[in-house]
């Protein structure tokens, strides 16, 4: 049976080698199978198997695709790779941004910047191309899989099929020695926008696709552009309807070009055509070479559910956005970080699969918001009617000048982190404190003993609680219903930041937070009946 | 200047926006422009202010 690629390779970083279950009669059961190696299911893979869970990465490549695809790396998203223990290479590598700029025809009409206050470990964002970000996780894993890390990864491993039990699933999988057989107690489907498991599963993937193309282009050049991220409308060099330009390591610079929706994709994507716009941009004299080059369209729109039975999607496989935004891989990181402490708890026994409930509730919000703000972007960088056109070509018109105009210009509204309002695992606010860190927000960081403290939330290697205790007396250790809590008691004397983020108004406060950062519930004092009852609730308990 | 506040006095741009855009979802030419004279209209009436008025139609001049 042959075996295509169908995309190559950066790094072949896990060469197909036969497994002895290939040789058994019966299919050999593991706790979670991981379909995909991608940017989601590698961190993902990571993340449960840190916590001590066995998990098993089946991948139809053998390593990491080429192109820079993903650039644009959040600050949340770092600071879950950096509780995975791989951020800090990605910072070392990757170009730090704050600034972007909007331009229409030569003239700057908005600029913006994302991260105007202190006092965070990690930047608002910083480019890399995925393939760097992919090197990263997986040479930390190898790093780890010395010292016993018990996550396998198997290349040209490809599913083909998946049998739904009771307590399991069964999959087909296709290699290149023929077929086997593999059982999970969950299945977690990381495999794309196509994802091939939600086709086998028949499942639905509804949404709105946009007619517009953007052809990408990764030239590497010496220029003196800033480490900004400009846009223009109606650009000058006339090289497309929309231009976009960032800058990635290396000395190379992404340029996209929106080309519109009747083009020819082979003629465009020749080289000579290609070359011919990103002259016409840059200008013709100025020398180059060409990286990377594609055209994609794109679509917005999710799965009506995130898990069926044992099979659970995450990432691009269970959502997708256009790409105005940065909001694609960066959500795809929030699934897992949702996912890993949920489905460890499940597997342990301490919770029930009701909880993952919560993780369809939580994620969908996400994708919800993700969904609304890269369709309003798409909406106003590609006008979908004639009277759409002439509104947006108004407030282009008008923001030159009007201070007013320039909150409607909209060429991506850059991802944040999501609070989980309205989850069934967040408890009534009980706390007079700032809004940012109501219960469902992810937490946000603070400068604490020469640190952060986004380093010392949250749990790395299980499932444990945290509690917050800030300037109030809190017990050194606290266990409910079998899960554990680590306590960090701090004070915020001196610590202007931290008292404005986490107090606000009020004296002192208690924080119940989720092992994945999130604030479950807080309260202005110590009370241990409301903290187990807390997290009873944070784990969908029936207590 | 005058009157006419040019600075930006809307929360939610994003969400307003998206409002008047849907307002002309499946409209033909003729009752989008329609639609816009009646909104302007209904907008000018809650200004109120002649002078207001007088300075945004020239804003808007360009």
């Amino acid at each position: 049976m042959s075996f295509q690629d169908r995309y190559t390779l950066a790094y072949k970083t896990y060469p197909y080698e036969k497994s002895p279950d290939q040789d058994l009669d019966q299919p050999v059961r593991h706790p979670v199978v991981v379909a995909g190696g991608g940017p989601v299911g590698m961190a993902l893979a990571l993340d449960l198997a840190l916590k001590g869970t066995r998990v098993l990465v089946l991948d139809d490549h053998e390593g990491i695709g080429m192109g820079s695809r993903a650039i644009c790396f959040a600050k949340r998203p770092l600071e879950i790779l950096d509780r995975l223990g791989c951020a800090q290479p990605m910072v070392e590598k990757g170009v730090v941004w704050n600034l972007g700029k909007v331009f229409h025809h030569d003239d700057l009409i908005y600029e913006f910047n994302l991260l105007p206050e202190g006092g965070h470990k990690f930047p608002a964002f910083i480019n890399l191309q995925q393939p760097y970000f992919e090197k990263f996780v997986l040479d930390h894993v190898r790093a780890l899989q010395a010292d016993g890390l018990p996550l396998e990864i198997r290349g040209k491993n490809r599913i083909d099929a998946v049998e739904q039990k009771n307590d399991r699933a069964v999959l087909t999988v296709m290699t290149p020695d023929g077929p086997y057989r593999v059982e999970a107690d969950w299945v977690v489907a990381c495999d794309g926008a196509s994802s091939p498991i939600r086709g086998m599963l028949g499942l639905g993937f509804e949404g709105e696709v946009f007619k517009d193309s953007f052809l990408i282009a990764d030239v590497r050049m010496k220029a003196n552009f800033p480490t900004e991220r400009w846009f223009w409308f109606d650009p000058p060099s006339g090289a497309g309807a929309s231009q976009l330009l960032h800058k990635q390591p290396d000395d190379v610079w992404r340029i996209d070009f929106q080309i519109g929706w009747d083009v020819d994709r082979a003629e465009e994507l020749k080289e000579e055509n290609v070359r011919r716009r990103v002259a016409d941009m840059i200008g013709q004299d100025v020398e180059f070479d060409l990286v990377w080059s594609s055209i994609y369209t794109f679509q917005c729109r999710r799965m009506t559910k995130f898990h069926n039975g044992r099979v659970i999607f995450a990432g691009d496989a269970a959502h997708q956005v256009s790409p105005f935004g940065a909001r694609g891989a960066n959500s795809g990181l929030q699934d897992t970080d949702n996912l890993a402490w949920k489905l460890k708890l499940i597997l342990d026994g301490k919770a029930t699969s009701k909880l993952l409930e919560s993780y369809d509730i939580e994620r969908i919000h996400g994708a919800e918001e993700n969904i609304l703000n890269s369709t309003r972007s798409t909406d106003f960088i590609t006008p979908k009617s004639e009277i759409s056109r002439v509104f947006r070509d108004a407030v282009l018109a008008l923001a030159q000048r009007h201070d007013f105009a320039r909150p409607f210009v909209n060429s991506g509204r850059l991802s944040v982190p999501c609070t989980y309002d309205g989850s069934p695992l967040n408890g009534p606010d009980a706390l007079e404190g700032p809004a940012r860190t109501r219960p469902g927000s992810p937490c946000p960081d603070a400068p604490l003993d020469g640190g952060f403290l986004i380093e010392r939330l949250g749990d790395r290697t299980g499932a444990d609680f945290q509690i917050l205790g800030i300037d109030v007396d809190v017990p050194k250790a606290f266990e409910a219903h079998g899960i554990g809590c680590t306590v960090l008691s701090v004070s915020s004397k001196g610590n202007e930041t931290l008292r404005e983020r986490y107090l606000g108004d009020a004296e002192s406060a208690v924080y119940l937070i989720r092992p994945d950062q999130h604030v479950a519930v807080r309260w202005p004092a110590w009370d241990a009946d409301a903290v187990r009852a807390a997290i009873a609730r944070a784990c969908a308990l029936e207590v | 200047m005058g009157k006419l506040n040019t600075t930006r006095n809307v929360t939610r741009p994003d969400d307003v926006y998206a409002l008047l855009i849907e307002a002309h979802e499946g409209k033909t030419k003729e009752e989008s422009d329609a639609f816009n004279a009646r909104l302007i209209l209904t907008l000018m009436n809650h200004i109120g202010d002649e002078e207001v008025i007088a300075e945004a139609l020239k804003l808007a001049e360009g």
